[in-house]
């Protein structure tokens, strides 16, 4: 596991914040896509790119890299924003999401765009690929050191599919396996405590052979041990459910489900307000930027 | 005239039956013997689906899914995204019927190079019923995109199909039937991913002339239609299309060119298989008289083999008839 100095978090939680600028203006430039999951996700992002994964941005394909397979393709404007900072694409080309003709489709598309390793967008599948990744590569190569990071929703975990992954998961005992679920508690129709109950959801996950852990899912320093635990867990997958807050550094769309599906402003049709609240939202990333620099870290 | 690839006893009393499923489990296992990447997925069928073949040879290369079909169509996905050759095997009317959509975004939208074996297809199933009877799963893997879909007539179809689709790269879908099948080819007849092959061709001597074109188990029949019919006066040739999709479009027209009226044959839905790409083919170039012999927009239903044949109307005496009804 890899220690973070003080230094190393701050640099983390600026780079995250840039990354929620970089997703405010893509979904206002958009008019059309989520906004609470990617927010609430950057900081999990920022970590796994810039702190975590052996990956090599100029070489995408290197056969050695640690996967990312995200399963919610819905909050890929995050997934987008954090390649492209990390240097997998310019970043000016964030600006053409959801366009025709543009790499970053509306939902990830393998093959678009570096460092896509699936398509996803219909919930519930990226764990059985996950699985199936981490299967085949025990198969290529027995001494393996490679992850297979599998980001998944919670609202996600409706679907039946991720239980029968979890099942195979468990019953395989694959340590090179690491699911992060974002528990923000929201999904399209509400609150997932009112749509569908899920606790006790650690127990469940225990129930299916995974290591399981909760974590601050904005606490780099206690996101940073966590995925460094799962990493040394010995025959079992694992499991973080890193509780974010949707819509996480904007405090005027924090927690509300509204933001699920919508960007800022009220779509396409209305480009004032649209831009109103997206200068909105990223003077407040501003001031949070400023507060995180001024930090005495000594 | 048949072929002179085909078996030399054809008649239904001397024919040899064995079923499809058993050439997937021969090319599975000479398959995985040929490339170390293949790699076999089953959800609890192994015997039925003929993979125990190979998962006895090889054990670590074997996954068993339980249960859970999408999940199965998923992890395949994955495996290939690792250099695998997966091939996801399981009742059609569960894979790729109850996973389509895992097939669709996460196989066929991902490019992935998974082979899906769909096994009891038809209502040749028999006595199991409507439940277990495929008869959709060649529409439903014919509109989306990247999936070359193959129907193979007999034992040795299905195994050089398993062969071609192991080798091609990309997302193949293949069907298999449970019932002992007419043996029509042999191990040197020609297989080729989207190539048609004319298995009879009609006495020219006779002035009417109607062209069959089959798919998948009902090869046997449609020849022996033609047999009966050029018996009857009427010249009468055979196309058999083991790939539907790539679609053969060359060979149908000359096909159709060459014939007055057409009739198709398939153990599937009428509906968005065999024959709807028949039609649209015909329909955009060569606009003939054509008929579609299959199951008519209705559930299968419990039966023997043949009785169910007789009762939905893809037995021998049936294609003659739609044969006869539009040629004259």
């Amino acid at each position: 596991m890899q220690y973070l100095t003080s230094k190393e978090v701050k640099e983390l939680e600026l780079q995250a914040n840039e990354i929620r600028q970089s997703i405010i203006e893509m979904l206002s430039e958009a008019g059309s896509g989520h906004t609470a999951g990617p927010l609430g996700m950057a900081d999990i992002f920022t970590l796994l790119y810039f702190g975590i994964l052996n990956h090599d941005p100029k070489n995408p394909d290197w056969e050695e890299r640690d996967r990312v397979i995200l399963s919610n393709g819905h909050i890929c404007p995050v997934l987008y924003a954090t390649l492209a900072h990390a240097g997998y694409f310019a970043l000016e080309e964030l600006l053409t999401l959801r366009k025709l003709g543009s790499r970053l489709q509306g939902h990830p598309h393998r093959g678009a765009l570096p460092g896509i390793e699936t398509s996803s967008g219909p919930l519930g599948s990226g764990l059985s690929q996950a699985v199936g990744m981490a299967l085949a590569e025990r198969l290529n190569n027995p001494y393996s050191s490679k992850f297979f990071y599998c980001l998944a929703g919670d609202g996600e975990l409706n679907e039946g599919q991720v239980w029968e992954a979890m099942m195979l998961a468990g019953k395989e005992e694959l340590s090179n396996l690491i699911l992060i679920v974002d528990r923000n508690g929201i999904q399209i129709d509400g609150y997932t405590k009112d749509v569908m109950p899920l606790e006790p959801l650690a127990e469940k996950f225990e129930a299916f052979n995974f290591d399981v852990q909760e974590v601050d899912g904005h606490n780099i320093r206690s996101l940073n041990d966590a995925i460094g635990k799962a990493q040394s867990v010995y025959s079992q997958p694992s499991v973080i459910i890193a509780h974010t807050i949707a819509s996480k550094g904007v405090d005027v769309f924090e927690r509300d489900f509204r933001w699920h599906g919508n960007p800022p402003g009220k779509g396409p049709e209305d480009r004032v307000e649209r831009d109103e609240q997206a200068m909105v939202a990223l003077r407040k990333l501003r001031t949070l930027a400023d507060t995180i620099e001024a930090q005495d870290i000594s | 005239m048949f072929a002179n690839h085909l078996q030399p006893k054809l008649n239904i009393n001397e024919v040899e039956k064995v079923p499809t499923r058993n050439g997937y489990g021969d090319g599975l296992l000479e398959a995985g013997k040929r490339d170390e990447n293949v790699v076999a997925l089953c959800c609890d069928l192994t015997e039925s689906t003929r993979t125990h073949l190979f998962a006895e040879e090889f054990p670590e290369r074997f996954f068993q899914m339980g249960i859970a079909e999408q999940n199965m169509a998923s992890v395949g996905s994955g495996m290939a995204a690792m250099g695998k050759i997966p091939f996801i095997a399981s009742y059609a009317m569960f894979s790729p019927g109850r996973s389509w959509e895992q097939v669709r975004t996460t196989i066929a939208y991902n490019n992935s190079n998974v082979k899906i074996v769909g096994a009891h297809a038809g209502v040749s199933v028999g006595p199991d019923g409507a439940t277990h009877q495929a008869i959709e799963d060649i529409a439903l893997m014919r509109v989306v995109p990247n999936m070359v879909v193959l129907a193979p007539a007999d034992v040795h179809e299905a195994r050089k199909a398993t062969l071609a689709a192991a080798k091609y790269d990309g997302p193949v879908y293949f069907r298999l039937g449970r019932s002992a099948t007419p043996v029509v080819t042999t191990p040197e007849s020609p297989f080729e991913i989207g190539k048609a092959e004319l298995m009879y061709s009609r006495d020219k001597s006779h002035e009417k002339k109607v062209g069959i074109i089959s798919t998948g188990s009902l090869l046997h029949n449609s020849l022996m239609a033609a047999e009966a019919l050029q018996q009857q006066g009427i010249g009468a040739s055979v196309l058999h299309m083991a790939t539907i999709k790539p679609f053969d479009t060359e060979a149908v027209i000359k096909f159709a060119e060459e014939h007055e009226a057409v009739v198709t044959v398939e153990e599937h839905q009428i509906n968005g298989g065999l024959g709807s790409a028949v039609a649209e083919c015909l329909s955009e170039n060569v606009p003939t008289k054509l008929a579609r012999v299959g199951v008519n927009d209705r559930f299968g239903e419990s039966g023997e083999p043949e009785e169910l044949m007789v009762h939905f109307g893809m037995d021998v005496s049936s294609i003659v008839e739609q044969a006869k009804r539009i040629s004259g």
